[in-house]
Order: C-alpha cells, then structure tokens, then sequence
C-alpha cells in the first residue's frame, strides 16, 4: 500500500484534471485507470458554476490533491493552499511553485519555505521539485509527506531524462518518491516504478490521448507491472553488486 | 537594457534581401527545431513559408496541446470609457472623432458586470480610451476592486502607465496587463499617432516591461496589422513577447494578432493582413514561442475563429461588445467593429462541439 499522510492507497498512479476535451471523460478515466488521487489546479475550481466545476465530476472515493498551478512563490502558495482547504478540497497540497512561465520549472528554494509553513500547519503536503537531492532532504526535515521530482519538463512526454538522480533520491530517501510530470508512454511509468518510484502522475498524457479512459488503463497497468517489477527484484539494485571478475578473492574472505 | 536595443539592431536590417536568400529547406529545417531561433522564425515569416503552410499548422497544433490540452481560455472585455486624449488615425476613438463620449459612473460598472457575470466567464479585461484626465488612476482602482467581486481574473488595457502606477493597480486587484505597440516602425508610429501622449513610442515600448516590474502575472502583446509591413511587425512583435518571457520569467506571455477592420474615421490600411499570412503568423508564433498564449477576439469572424482553434489559439473572447456600456445599454459607438457577433453561449457550445473545453475559470483571486 502506498501511505501518503494518514491514507492508504492501493493504487500508484495518481491522475490530473487538466488538458481534457471534456470534463466528462475525467470520471471515466478515473473508473479504468482506478487511480485514488487526482490533481486539480485550484485557480480552475470554478465553486459558482455547477457545469463547469471540475469537483463536480469526480467521484466522493478520489481523493483530492488541489494544486497551487500559478504560485510564483512561497507567499502566493500557501495562500492557494489555504483557499483550496477553505473550498473543501481536504488537507492534501500540491506545491508547485513555478517562477518561470516559459519552462515551468519549480522553484525549489520557494517550494521548501511553502512546505514549512503548510506542513506546521496541518496539510498533507506533495512538493512538486526539480530533482535534486539536497533540496528533498530539507522538504523532508520541513514536514513534507511525499516528494515529487520532475521526470522531464511538463507536459514534454519525454520520459525519465533525469533518471540517474531520480535513482538518487529513491536510494536515499526516507519518504515516498513519486515521479511528476514528463512520463508519456506507460513504458517510462513503468521503468520508473521498476527503479523503486512509490507513484507516478501522469496528467498530459492522458488527458490529451484520443481515448484518456483507456490510456489511464494501459497506465495503471504498466504501473503495476512496473511496481512487481521492482519488488521481485528483477532488476539489479546496486550498480556494484555483481562484478564479474571479483577484486577482493585474493583476501580469501 | 530595454527592448529598444533590441529594435534598434534591426535598425539597417534588409528584411528582403534576407527573405530573398531563404530557401525551402531553410524553412524546413526551422520548422523542424524543437528550439527556434530568431532567424529560424523570420524564415517562417517569410513569402516563401506559405508553401509549408499545413506542416506549419500541425506542428502548432501538437505543440498547443502538449502545453495547453484541448481548452481555450474565455475572456470578455468590458469597455468603461470612450474619452482619448490622442489623435491616433486609426481608432474609432480618438480624440478628433466626434462621437458620442461616455464615461460609466461606479454604479453603471457594477451594472454592466453583473451582467457580464451572467455568462460565467470569471476573466475579464477592462479598457479604456486614453485619457489620463478622465479616467485618472482612483477611478482606475474603484473600478478594478468592483470587478474583483465578480470576477477572478482582471487585465487592464488602458493608457501606457509608470511602474509605480501599476504597482498600486497591482495591489487593487489587477492581474494582467494588456498594451498592444501598434506599429513598432518608429517613423509609421510618428505617422498615426498624430498627437497626445501616445505619440511618444519608446514610452509605449517599454509599457509591458513595466508592468512586469509592477508585477502583474501576465503580459498580452502585439501589433495591430494594417500599419506597418506585415512580415517586420510580426517578427518585432515575436521578439518583444520572448525578449520579456526570458527577462520576466514569471510573467505569462500573450499575442494577439488584431487586424484593422471598419472603425470610425474612415481609416485606410497601409497594409492587409490576409487570412493565410494570419494563419501563418499565428503558427510562427506558437513555434517560436512554445508557452505563449494566443488570444483571438470577436475581430474575426465565427468560422476563421472556429478554425483556429484546432490551429493554435489559446485564449478566446465569447460575445464581446466594444461600446461604453454595451452589455447593458449599447449607447456609444464602438471602438472596432464585432466580426464573430454570436453570444457567449453560442461560442461555449460551438468550442464544446469542436473537441474542446471552454474554461471559465483560470485564475483564484488569493
């Protein structure tokens, strides 16, 4: 089971609101991929209009992960944050701090200060981050749930490009590593499960596929194999656990 | 540094005899870059471009959803003045023209916004002609926090502003700011813009630079076809939008692409935008500038606008009106004339019936 805060969830994939033709297809989605969490930028939280309010579509079991999409730092964030809450989206947050509209990069010396102050104040908190492994050992100590480094840039469908330091911070840390953003093709969700991720999110792919509900399927599936993958340990864990020739038989251990 | 450095290398730049030496496989090889150049885009705006018109518009169209997904983004514009202090030629508004002037008091505002309100657009952009008298920064800031109580997103395009102005606009409530350069040819800008402030280009050059330092969140942009050659136009107009993405990088980029239509004032064009050198600006744009919003209004026509939204157009005005009032009482005259005259429900039915989601909603006041 996949802890996050104080909730279990069977499923590894967590899916996003956003890019869809159709709001109606989001539930959908949600039946056949069986994902439990699901993101939603609260700037689109539309509580006025019933049509148009993607809350509305998605079914009372998902468990809502609101989003501060439109941050541009720690400030701005927690000030979503706190209207997410106020608007009943629960006590889960996803960080993002993004200070750059062309590459949408997070900010991670921002999203770090956001979780201090979101996490002493009772959220469940997701950073969304660039990889690195310094910064998630301070999102740890600052109370962070989970953290959440960037597989490529968003919405580049273009897989695990900062793979060896995603390895890194699987190998170290002590809190769930789920992969965010980049993942197109249910291979590289599965290759990030194979390499020990507790979850991936995959929003743009598919949300923007021509059939998301059955691409939220082949998803969950390569998640799962992914995930068996990993815990049949069919794949080396240490890169020096094998050597072929070994350097130490003269010691006669 | 200001982006009139930029303008200026540009200053003995022979667009021709560049264009003459660009080749087919010159535009392919641009139009095939993940990242594009600013040479790689002067050839996309080139004559010869057209030929890969259809490549062009795909490529835009899998770089849009990839950013943006199947949505547009609505938008309304709600006009509280027509007073200008400036003679520009061109617009229905200026000074010179002898129409009927209107100002909306508070009460009128919060009147033509509830209605407004009415179609669940949560975005909305309040104009007004250029004049600094009449409409002075108070009444500026009296306007903006009514239309904060009904709408969650608020852009401005009113006269060009100091940073210090729009730092106050800022904290009232505004959120984007919308200054469009009209001409960036220096000698065609002193041309139309006959007298008042606006005759002074670099002060409206650096306008949007301004307001990122003020700030605001998102910045839309663009030059008004009609005035200068089309080509060089579209080309600076690409340069400033990436020229403040790379400087602002916090700030949301916009382009509009407006073309001169029937004003008041009898206005003849310098130059027609056609409809396929518009499809091919707007795909350059979107491939030079990847993130960039792209705002089509009711300028254009139902059809030209139903099409370009499985082009590359982001952003969206659904049954504007462009009078003083014009939601309510429709009394003055308006500042352009409205192509796309469908209502808003008719546009949000129509992008529902193309594959796309209609977003009412895109910023939380916080």
């Amino acid at each position: 089971m996949l802890k996050i805060g104080d909730k279990e969830f069977s499923s590894r994939l967590l899916s996003g609101t956003g890019k869809f033709r159709d709001k109606n297809d989001i539930k959908k989605m949600l039946e056949k991929s069986g994902s439990q969490i699901i993101t939603i930028a609260l700037r689109r939280v539309n509580l006025e209009n019933p049509q148009d309010n993607v809350l509305n579509y998605i079914p009372k079991h998902i468990t809502l992960l609101p989003n501060t999409s439109g941050a541009r730092n720690a400030d701005e964030a927690v000030r979503i944050a706190n209207i997410a809450r106020e608007a009943g989206c629960g006590d889960f947050i996803k960080i993002e701090v993004i200070h750059d509209a062309k590459y949408l990069m997070p900010d991670n010396e921002e999203t770090i200060k956001a979780t201090k102050i979101l996490a002493k104040d009772g959220f469940t908190v997701l950073p969304y981050i660039m990889p690195d492994i310094v910064t998630c050992k301070k999102l740890e100590d600052a109370g962070a749930s989970v953290v959440m480094p960037l597989g490529s840039p968003i919405g580049s469908n273009a897989g695990l490009q900062t793979k060896s330091i995603l390895e890194m911070i699987i190998e170290n840390s002590n809190i769930p590593v789920i992969v965010d953003a980049g993942i197109g093709l249910p291979s590289q969700a599965a290759n990030a499960m194979e390499i020990g991720a507790d979850a991936v999110l995959i929003n743009t792919a598919i949300a923007t596929s021509s059939n998301p509900a059955l691409a939220g399927e082949a998803f969950s599936l390569a998640v799962r194999a992914g995930r068996i993958a990993y815990l049949s340990k069919l794949q080396k864990q240490s890169q020096y656990a094998n050597a072929s020739s070994p350097l130490t038989g003269f010691l006669n251990l | 540094m200001s982006f009139l450095n930029v303008l200026r290398e540009y200053e003995d730049f022979d667009f021709d005899g560049y264009f003459k030496n660009v080749t087919d496989e010159m535009i392919i090889s641009s139009i095939n870059k993940k990242v594009l150049n600013k040479f790689d885009f002067l050839n996309l705006l080139c004559v010869k471009a057209k030929n890969h018109i259809e490549i062009m518009a795909q490529k835009a169209h899998e770089i849009t959803v990839a950013n943006f997904g199947y949505t547009i983004n609505l938008y309304l514009p709600i006009y509280v003045s027509n007073y200008c202090s400036s003679d520009c030629l061109y617009c229905g508004f200026s000074k010179k023209n002898k129409i009927h002037r209107k100002k909306l008091s508070l009460e009128e505002v919060e009147i033509e916004a509830k209605e407004i309100a009415k179609t669940g657009i949560k975005s909305i952009l309040f104009l007004t002609g250029e004049s600094r008298k009449v409409t002075p920064l108070e009444y500026l800031c009296d306007v903006t926090k009514i239309l904060k109580k009904h709408f969650s997103f608020v852009a401005i395009e009113v006269f060009p502003m100091s940073q210090e102005d729009y730092e106050i606009l800022f904290k009232a409530g505004v959120d984007g700011l919308t200054v469009y350069q009209e001409v960036y040819d220096k000698k065609i800008y002193k041309s139309v813009h006959v007298s008042g402030e606006k005759s002074n280009f670099e002060y409206r050059l650096d306008t949007p630079e301004r307001g990122a330092k003020a700030g605001f969140r998102s910045l839309n942009i663009g030059t008004l076809f009609g005035l200068g050659d089309i080509s060089q136009e579209a080309f600076f107009s690409g340069l400033h939008a990436r020229y403040l993405s790379d400087k602002y990088l916090e700030c949301e980029l916009g382009l509009s692409l407006p073309r001169i239509n029937d004003a008041e004032g009898d206005f003849k064009p310098n130059t027609i935008l056609d409809d396929v050198t518009f499809v091919q600006i707007m795909c350059a744009y979107r491939l030079f500038l990847p993130r960039a919003d792209i705002n089509i209004s009711t300028r254009e026509d139902a059809n030209f606008r139903d099409n370009l939204l499985g082009i590359c157009a982001t952003k969206f005005s659904a049954g504007s009106k462009t009078e003083v009032g014009g939601y309510t009482k429709a009394k003055t005259e308006p500042q352009f004339e409205i192509s796309d005259k469908r209502d808003s429900e008719e546009v949000i039915h129509r992008i529902q019936n193309l594959g796309y989601e209609p977003v009412y909603k895109n910023w939380e006041s916080i």
